[in-house]
Formats: structure tokens, sequence, C-alpha cells
């Protein structure tokens, strides 16, 4: 179904608008609920880790591939990450094949800061030869469905696909390198959670649906990572915030990423 | 209500001018009762209104207003128009010739073509629709021959002057003629290349000064004694 | 861009590596109409960095297809310079730089008065022409006041400034160095007059404390750039004033404005 079919924003936004007041948003969430999430991973056989994550409609899917590269100059004890985002047509009627756009290139930047700045990875436990050689840890998020909020969607598949990520166990001998049969999970020390939050009136919604993002022009994305330090902001869209409003975005980041680790990484068994 | 800049002062972007019952005149705006700057120039009061007079700044059409463009490109409805504005501007040809035209593409070209400057008038303006310009009226159409000034379009008001003062000024002792256009382009023709040059002399003067006393004696005193200079030319 | 291990950045008399005090902005220099073609145009020296920001605009789109019936579309780019940094950059836009653009953008556009001219274009060019940390904050303040050169009608100017960590410490205006080797670095632009953020991200890690007292202090910097900004146009317009006044022997006449104003209906050439 087309998006022109739907309800002029202007008439959106004023209804938005009116439920806000009284702490209510379109869909009946409290202001501070995710939409239900679902998780599955291990779906992508070939992938060295794969997550596929549902929030509400929106559907992303993550690919890790770990494959052997030279580090980068300044760091060459340190195995190297890269995030790409693609934002594929048929994820939505808005979404035009070719190169990424501004908004493809932003999703994997920031999720890449999360995962980087937390530490996430291990990256000296990937150094084969140092200078020389090292893993590459490729995350490829594929957004297929999109209905709002990308970024925490694409950030907790690719948390999730790289806890649950798999690589042959390899050994170096005299700057050789050799792989066992046997598998061992990627080297982590850390988690990170991102939680997106739109400002309605002013006050902060959290996991923003498409409606909502629509018809408002503030967000915020704060990454958190396990010890509860902040590891990551973007602030996005043409709308501003007051200071106190993004101290507020803090704290409830914080509670939010709590309650998703509990949730996505209690049930999982390495 | 307080007004809370003085007399041409200097104000920037943002500056609060006001507060309570004033009018937003030119290149202010009002925010919860309070009325702040656009833009940078010079705050003014003028009874209740408050306006911001820009020192630097573009052109946007007013219906009525006379303007100097440069044909850009030829369309079977008309003549596109640069009129140094953030909108082309549009002669149609119901606005150019006065019968009933069949417009064929040479016809067009043999009255304007690219490249081609045109004195119009600009008869519609509303931000939706391109502004419209006509050369129905005397005194317009396309320049034959002349030279093109261009000064900043907020300097436009000082060239004419109160009431014409400054204009009537330089084109009586210059004995030249000299079309304004209200978006910074200005025709000067009709006289010796000497007068000529020394009208466009005048022009960039009042440009740079535009914002002072005593303008247009001192324009008077500068143009009596290139004048009398250039007699002594001509007499040695 | 990874962080490696902080090194001693800040020494015993609590100075950094240049000199400064950790809540000491590095030495900034502005000019405005640079340039001559551009309708607006504006130069910054900030620390080292050397960045220049053209305005061109309101003027018509190309291809028209991408005009908005409502407002004008304003558009932005960062782009930096092969030689502005350490190590040759390839001029092709770094997926950096669009993303520093669209963050930009987002920054200063909530100041311009878009809805005044439907149908037109407004673009901002950022050329770093040299690069030592900071960039997006010096390049969004110099690209404000090359708007307000230009004329084009403004809410506000907008004005930025980065807060961030090192040896623990939340510190000021971060150099290349300190970015490079810090803990954190948190970017923000404000709108002066309101005090709204309109640019906010952060990267590396921080406790909420921290992150509340860099933000704080990022804004407290923002104010005294601010006041560079104002005291630069103020000084270039009341020059071109003076120089109006002397010419005319020291005298202005006070009802001059009033005289356009009365002209503006009566326009006569003759």
């Amino acid at each position: 179904m087309s998006d022109s079919y739907e309800i002029p924003i202007s008439i959106k936004t004023k209804r938005i608008d009116e439920l806000i007041v009284q702490d209510k948003r379109l869909d009946g969430r409290g202001l501070l609920d995710y939409r239900e999430i679902k998780v599955e991973t291990g779906l992508i056989g070939k992938a060295n880790g794969s997550a596929l994550v549902s929030l509400g409609n929106t559907k992303v899917l993550v690919g890790i591939k770990i494959e052997t590269g030279t580090p980068f100059p300044d760091t060459p004890e340190d195995g190297v990450l890269t995030v790409n985002a693609e934002l594929v047509p048929m994820a939505s009627p808005s979404f035009e094949a070719g190169p990424p756009r501004e908004e493809g290139i932003e999703l994997a930047r920031v999720v890449d800061r999360g995962i980087r700045e937390s530490k996430a990875i291990d990256t000296k436990k990937l150094c084969i030869v140092p200078g020389k050689l090292v893993f590459i840890t490729f995350v490829d998020i594929y957004v297929l469905d999109f209905d709002g909020n990308l970024f925490d969607a694409s950030a907790l598949a690719s948390m999730l696909a790289l806890t649950t990520a798999k690589m042959k166990e390899f050994s170096v001998e005299d700057g050789e390198l050799s792989f066992k049969d046997s598998l061992i999970s990627l080297p982590l020390q850390n988690h990170v959670f991102e939680v997106t939050m739109a400002k309605i009136g002013n006050k902060l919604v959290v996991d923003p649906s498409l409606e909502e993002e629509s018809a408002v022009n503030a967000q915020i994305t704060i990454a958190v990572e396990d010890a509860g330090n902040i590891c990551a902001t973007q602030k996005s869209k043409t709308g501003s915030f007051m200071p106190q409003e993004i101290i507020e975005a803090v704290k409830i980041a914080k509670n939010k990423a709590i309650e998703l680790r509990e949730k996505v990484l209690g049930g999982l068994t390495q | 209500m307080t007004l809370l800049v003085e007399k041409r002062q200097l104000v920037l972007p943002g500056d609060i001018l006001s507060e309570g019952d004033f009018n937003p005149g030119e290149n202010t705006y009002r925010e919860n009762g309070k009325l702040y700057a656009s833009i940078t120039g010079l705050a003014n009061v003028a009874g209740r209104n408050i306006y911001v007079v820009a020192l630097k700044g573009f052109y946007m059409p007013i219906v009525g207003d006379l303007v100097i463009g440069k044909v850009v490109d030829l369309r079977l409805s008309g003549w596109i128009v640069d009129i140094n504005a953030p909108y082309t501007a549009v002669l149609s040809t119901g606005e150019a010739f006065d019968r009933s035209f069949n417009s064929r593409r040479d016809e067009m070209s043999d009255y304007a073509d690219v490249g081609d400057l045109l004195v119009a008038k600009v008869v519609a303006f509303d931000r939706t629709r391109d502004p419209q310009l006509t050369i129905k009226e005397p005194g317009l159409g396309k320049v034959q021959q002349g030279r093109l000034v261009r000064i900043m379009p907020t300097k436009i008001p000082r060239v004419i002057g109160r009431k014409g003062s400054m204009i009537n000024l330089l084109t009586r002792e210059t004995n030249t003629r000299i079309t304004v256009g209200q978006n910074g382009l200005i025709l000067v023709s009709g006289g010796t290349l000497e007068m000529e040059a020394l009208a466009i002399k005048i022009l960039h003067m009042i440009e740079r000064e535009a914002h002072t006393l005593g303008l247009t004696d001192r324009v008077e005193e500068l143009l009596k004694k290139e004048k009398g200079s250039s007699v002594e030319q001509e007499e040695k | 861009m990874s962080k490696k291990k902080s090194e001693k950045l800040i020494n015993d008399q609590g100075l950094r590596v240049d000199g400064r005090k950790l809540d000491q902005l590095r030495p900034i220099k502005i000019e405005v109409g640079t340039l001559e073609k551009a309708d607006g145009s504006a130069y910054i020296e900030w620390g080292k960095n050397k960045i220049m920001a053209a305005v061109y605009g309101p003027r018509e789109v190309h291809p028209r297809h991408l005009a908005l019936a409502d407002r004008t579309l304003f558009r932005c780019r960062y782009h930096m310079a092969p030689f502005s940094t350490e190590e040759r950059k390839n001029p092709a836009p770094s997926r950096r730089e669009i993303e520093l653009s669209k963050v930009i953008r987002e920054a200063i556009e909530p100041s311009v008065f878009t809805e005044l001219f439907p149908r037109t274009g407004i673009d901002v060019f950022i050329e770093v022409l040299q690069s030592d940390g900071g960039t997006r904050c010096a390049g969004i303040t110099v690209a404000s006041i090359a708007l307000a050169d230009a004329g084009i009608p403004l809410r506000d100017l907008v004005v930025a400034c980065a807060a961030g960590k090192i040896d623990d410490q939340v510190v000021l205006d971060l150099n290349d160095i300190e970015d490079q080797k810090g803990q954190a670095d948190l970017p923000v632009a404000i709108s002066p007059r309101t005090g709204e953020v309109t640019l906010l991200q952060m990267d590396g890690n921080m406790s909420s404390e921290e992150y509340e007292k860099a933000l704080y202090l990022a804004i407290e910097g923002c104010r005294q750039v601010h006041t560079m900004q104002r005291d630069t146009l103020k000084k270039k317009y009341a020059r071109e004033h003076e120089v109006a006044v002397e010419a005319a022997g020291g005298e202005v006449e006070s009802s001059e404005s009033e005289n356009q104003h009365e002209n503006e209906g009566e326009a006569t050439n003759e």
C-alpha cells in the first residue's frame, strides 16, 4: 500500500500533539515503551553470525562476515571493524536503488560508533601478524521493512549477530595462520545498546514508529554500554533539544539499555 | 510596550528589537509577542512599525517594480528573463505584443533573443508562481543602447532619492537618460561618452555612501566640478 | 577511527599539549565577505583549522524537479581539501563527509526562514582547507556567518563548539591530537537566542555525570564563540558605515532610512 493513501501529515501531527498532552501515543504505548521486539539469530548459515530483529513492523537483518585483511597503519595490532547499511528498495516505497544515500551512511556510522566506542569487540584478540594480517569483522545491516527507528533495530541486530557469531578456531605459528575445525565465538568484551527518542511537544518518547517519525523533527539516539557509560550520541533531523532534555534523554537511555540487555541477552546461551 | 533598540542601531539576526504592541516591519519577525531582527542591518522605528534596513541584500520582486533583465531562454509562451532575483521571470508573448500573436520561434527571437536586455515591469508575483513581466507600457521594451550598471538593490532607493531628487539631479546635470531598475540594474544612455561615464561614477559613489547625510549636495558638487573640468578640456 | 589508550595529554601544571587550560578555547579569527562571486561568504581560523564557507541563493534549483513547493531547498556540503589533513585525503566525498554534511545541514536549517522562498534553493559550501580537530563545529560557525552575509533572513546565528574527555578530565575544544588520543568528543551547536541545541553528537566513553559536564562546557564555549561571530559582523558593517560617514565629513542623517521607506512606493525615473 502506497504511503500516499495515508492521512495527511498535518492532521496526524495534530492528533499526535493532542494525545501527548495526556501522555498517550497513537498506538497506545506508554511514552517509554518499545514496540514488540522479536529476535532470531543464526538464520544465515553462510555468515559467521546473523540476527533478524523486528521492532514492531520494522525489520532489520544483520549479517557478520569475518575475513582476513590488513590492519590500519595506526592500529597495527587490532582487528578491523567495518559497518555498512543498505536501505534496500523493498523495505519502503521511499527507498530507491542505488549507492548509499546520506540516511544509510548515517545509520551505518551511528551503529558503528556504538560498537567501536564501547570496544565491544576485543580487537587485540583478532590480530594474526601485527602490522600485516588481522581479522576484519564486516557488519552488514540490511533493512527489510521500514516502520521507524532503524537506529535501534539495526544496533540491536548488530549486537546480537556479534554475540552469536562463530569463527573457526585459529592459531598463528611463525607468522603462519592455521585453522582448526572447532568453532569459537567472536571475542567480545562489552555490549552496547542504542536507544532512540523523539521529541513530541516537550516530552520524549522511546522507539518512535514511522508515523511518529514523520510527524516530529527532533530525534536523539544514545548508545549505552554494559557499565552504564555513554559511548555515542546522534541528534538527527532538523529539530532541537534544550540541554535539560538531553540530560533527561541520557537518563532514559541508560534505563532502557538495561531493559534491552536483559530482554535479548538474558535468553541467549553461548 | 518597550522598544529595546535605538534608532539606527546595528542589529544582527536574532537580536531582540521590542516587547509588546509593535508591528513587525521589514526584516523582522515576531515570536511570543517580541520582535526580532532577521538580518544584519540598521534598526528603525516609524510609529508602531519596527523594521530593519538591510545594508546588503538581494532583490525580491514586488508588483509594480520597474526592472531590467536579461533574456536567458525562449519558450513558445514567452521569454524567460533573469532579473537578478531568486526567481527567474517570465515575459509572456501576451504581455509583449499588442496584436494577437501566432507564436513562431523566429518572430520571437526577432524581437528579443537570448542575451538581450529588457526594461520591464513586474505585473504579478506571489511566490507560488514565477514573477510575470510586461513591456506594454511606454518606456518599456528591449534595450537598444546604453551602459549597464549593477549596484546592490538595497541602495536603489537612495539612487532615486526623496521624491526623485537624486535621480533628477543626476539626469539633468549629465544630460543622460537613466533607467533605474528596482532590482539593482541601472541603464545609462543617450549622453556623451564622458557624461555617461560620469553618471556611472556617481552611481557607484551613491552605492558606497547611501547611508549618509548631505549626499545629494556632495553629488551636486562633484557633478559641477567634473563638468567644469570637462568643459575646460573641450575649450583647450 | 579507534581511540588509543590515552597518553599524557595534560601535564602536572594542568596544561594541555598546546599550553591551554582545561576550559580554554583555541585562538579564533573570523572574516566576513571573503569571496567575490558567492552571495555570502566567511572564513575562520580556529586553532590550526582553516575553513571557508560560501553561500549561494536563494536561487533557482537545478534540476528543477528537486524544488520544494512550500520552502527553499536547503543544501549543505561539507568537504575537505585533499591537502587539509596529515595524509592526503582522496577528493571524492567520503562517508564521513556525507554524514557531516547531513548533521551540519540539520544544525543550521532550523535557523533559516526557508518558508519565505518556496521553489528556490540555498546552497552552503563548507571547504576545510586545513583540518586540526573540531572542523564540523568551526564549519557550522563560519557557515552561519556566511548566511548572514548573504542577507538571507535568519531566526538567529548558529554557533558550535566541542567539549570532550582527555586523561579522565572534561575539557573544552579538542584539537586533533586530543581527539585522536582522548577518551571522548562531544560536538554541540546551539541557537544562542534560545539556547536550543541543534547539533549533538558524541563518541567515546563518558559517565552520565561527565556527559552532563561536557555538554554544559561545550555550550559555554559556544557562547564565547558567538560573541566573536557578533563582533566580526558588527565590525564589518560598522566599517562600511564608517567609511561612508567619513566621506560625508562625519555627519549621519538620522531620518535617512525613513526617506527610503517613503521612496519605496514612489520610485520615479526621470
